[in-house]
């Protein structure tokens, strides 16, 4: 523990606006990737195992797309859709099947989702390492803000990522398919006396979901190696931010993605041998305080 | 109680077929076990963040293979390399070894796994005898460390004490000339990382007493992402930094350590920097980052090492790496001894694998040894020099000199009770 480096750190403002904003953006990259694991737990009951890879396909379709195209828009929204229609696709024709069913089988079949979307990446892509790069257009130098520093492209991640969070709550809290949504994961049944078609809601929730993780992993892949496996990481990590949020709850997931990424930041000043461990310790207290999480419902 | 006799089938033809057999059949038998190929298992990585050294540690073992199956072989018998892929993950690297000793009968193992992996291997062949070659783990004390010695054991790697008396040379003296006092430490939190860096640090403050190690931070292996280990160097304002991070961890951590304008106020000394598969990935290489080599076509400069490079790029369109030169030079020691044998009796090719000299492309002077006191390489070229963005990638290469390595190497083994 290097708790004096941690209070010298909080009570210095270069070092305050440092890890506030690196542990922000590297909150609000989890958020994307963990409110589309808990949005389709909350409406489909669909525990997502196989959520790490569409992750990780949203960063090879970002590739793939930067490559020829040298624009970083164009790989964000080709890892975006990639992902949303790959999820679409697994949904329709596997996971649509096991609706219901007991998690083993959820886990057997997403495990499965796993293994086949890794293969196909090594046989796309090989089973090396990739790197994009930081887009000559981001590489500014950082902001010094208060003798801090912020990385230019970290403050245009950071704004692409609370964009799509206001959409994203705005989405579901304002519009008729946000009430369906919420309708439909609370009651299924009335929703589709109405005259809904849920296996379209269904499938819609499952693209966006998708969608998220896809654009979390574009939207990462100039800062992080994309490779075969790449989806395991960011899946245990959204898993405790769900637990934390509390299962279904989008704005517990951003509370909870927001926390671990400030100890992350914090904590590597603090207690740099013991960030993981505090995460799961987090997870713990609120699994005993409050068992439904930070957003989750009582009862 | 009656028997069965077998129909048709009398002593005296029971005689005659085998008569006939003995005369046609039994010398084929034998001389297909003449020629039978001579089985080498290889555990590596062929998936994930360090694919591309295990894939490249593959390829120059089979145009080494290549070379010994077409020059004849060992009287006729080729070698067949059977290679697994571990997925980085050390429990697997020991099953496949397992698997390959017991169920594919290999006699001799090539392990081309990094140290999490090749400790894991030495385990394994410690129980079961096999004659093994560690090529690519560098923890010092997998072959330093007495007790983790044994006959059948050789390390064909680079090794993190030499090389942290070299770049602790070369690092006191930068650090002298520039005045860089306040160093910080960012190394993958495992035995390679932790060993190398504690002996990289050790030697750089006994070569310059000025250097003061002043946070230190441990990333995990093959972590996805450096904010957080990024934002404590930045907080503490080092002026020179060292790590021993390699391949997708080096790279994805220079590209993050760059858009926070880490390198605008410290020096980088990444002693794993110069392989072509870190240089040639990482899109926005910092000009003047002080690295060991790993692999270079032009150190040594000498014909076969860039006749070597040709070949290997001729035939995989891409360059050799530190595992590449690591990989070729077990298979030309294994395939000498093999030849001095005249068969592989594996207690035979370990007693000649032990003090073995071979002239290699990859020798500090020309040759490289296997010693024979701690049945690890030495006398490979090891240098120093800085990074440039584009081809040759690094320049001012600074040459180790083996005299001082081994006189310090052998004070540091004393030192820790293994002398």
């Amino acid at each position: 523990m290097e708790l004096t480096e941690l209070g010298e750190c909080v009570s210095s403002l270069s070092c305050v606006v440092t890890q506030l904003a690196a542990g922000l953006t590297i909150g609000m990259l989890l958020f994307l990737v963990a409110s589309g694991l808990t949005l389709i737990f909350g409406v489909l009951g669909l525990v997502n195992f196989a959520h790490g890879s569409l992750y990780m396909m949203g960063a090879y379709f970002a590739l793939a797309a930067y490559g020829p195209t040298g624009s970083f828009a164009l790989a964000v929204l080709a890892g975006t859709l990639g992902a949303a229609l790959l999820g679409l696709f697994f949904e329709r024709f596997l996971l649509s099947r096991i609706y219901g069913q007991d998690v083993l089988m959820q886990l057997l079949v997403c495990y499965a989702i796993i293994l086949i979307l890794d293969d196909v990446v090594k046989i796309i892509w090989g089973a090396d390492f990739r790197n994009m790069g930081v887009p000559p257009a981001f590489l500014h130098p950082p902001f010094i803000i208060g003798g801090g520093v912020v990385p230019y492209f970290y403050a245009i991640l950071f704004g692409i990522t609370a964009l799509i969070a206001v959409a994203l709550s705005y989405g579901m809290s304002r519009t008729r398919f946000g009430r369906i949504v919420r309708a439909a994961a609370v009651n299924p049944g009335m929703v589709g006396a109405l005259g809904i078609n849920t296996t379209v809601v269904y499938a819609a929730v499952f693209a966006i979901g998708a969608g998220l993780a896809g654009a979390a992993g574009a939207l990462s892949a100039p800062i992080r190696s994309v490779v075969p496996g790449a989806g395991v990481s960011i899946l245990i990590e959204s898993f405790i931010v769900t637990v934390i949020g509390g299962m279904g709850s989008i704005g517990g997931a951003l509370a909870a993605s927001l926390i671990l990424g400030l100890t992350r930041s914090f904590g590597s000043i603090g207690f740099p041998l013991f960030v993981e461990g505090a995460m799961f310790v987090i997870m713990a207290l609120v699994l005993i305080l409050r068992p439904s999480g930070l957003g989750g419902r009582r009862g | 109680m009656s028997t069965i006799k077998p129909p048709g089938l009398h002593r005296r033809r029971l005689i005659g077929v085998g008569a006939a057999a003995a005369i046609t059949g039994f010398p084929n038998i034998g001389f297909t076990q003449a020629r039978q190929p001579i089985k080498i298992g290889v555990p590596t990585i062929l998936s994930g963040r360090v694919a591309q050294l295990g894939i490249s540690s593959r390829n120059a073992m089979q145009i080494e293979v290549d070379a010994f199956n077409a020059s004849g072989g060992l009287d006729g018998r080729p070698i067949e390399l059977i290679v697994r892929d571990s997925r980085g993950v050390p429990a697997e690297a020991a099953r496949i070894a397992r698997e390959m000793i017991s169920s594919d009968a290999v006699e001799f193992l090539f392990d081309a796994e990094p140290s999490s992996g090749g400790f894991a291997i030495h385990e394994v062949v410690r129980e079961t005898g096999t004659v093994t070659l560690h090529i690519n783990s560098e923890t010092s004390s997998l072959t330093a460390d007495p007790r983790q010695r044994f006959w059948n054991a050789f390390r064909v790697a680079r090794q993190g004490i030499h090389d942290s008396i070299a770049g602790g040379y070369y690092a006191a003296s930068v650090a002298r000339s520039r005045n860089l006092r306040r160093w910080m430490t960012i190394s993958p939190d495992y035995a390679y990382g932790r060993d190398t860096t504690a002996e990289f640090v050790e030697f750089a403050r006994s070569f310059n007493a000025d250097i003061q190690i002043t946070g230190e931070t441990w990333p995990r292996l093959f972590q996805a992402d450096y904010t957080e280990n990024i934002t404590r160097l930045n907080q503490g304002r080092p002026q020179a930094v060292y790590s021993c991070l390699w391949a997708g961890d080096l790279v994805t951590f220079v590209e993050q350590a760059s858009i926070f304008g880490l390198f605008a106020q410290s020096q980088l000394f990444a002693v794993n920097m110069a392989d072509y598969t870190t240089l040639q990935q990482v899109r926005n290489l910092p000009r003047g980052v002080h690295s060991g080599n790993r692999y270079l076509r032009n150190f040594p400069t000498v014909p076969e090492n860039l006749a070597f490079a040709t070949e290997y790029n001729r035939r995989f369109n891409t360059f050799p790496t530190n595992w590449s030169w690591q990989s070729a030079t077990a298979v030309r020691l294994l395939t000498t001894a093999l030849r001095q044998v005249g068969g592989t009796n594996p207690r035979e090719v370990a007693a000649k694998l032990k003090g073995m000299t071979i002239e290699s492309p990859f020798g500090a002077e020309g040759t490289v040894t296997m010693r024979a006191e701690d049945q690890t390489l030495v006398d490979y070229a090891i240098g120093w020099g800085t990074t440039i963005s584009a081809d040759p990638f690094v320049e001012n290469m600074q040459k180790a000199d083996w005299a001082t390595i081994r006189r310090l190497e052998a004070e540091w083994k004393r030192g820790k009770g293994w002398g």
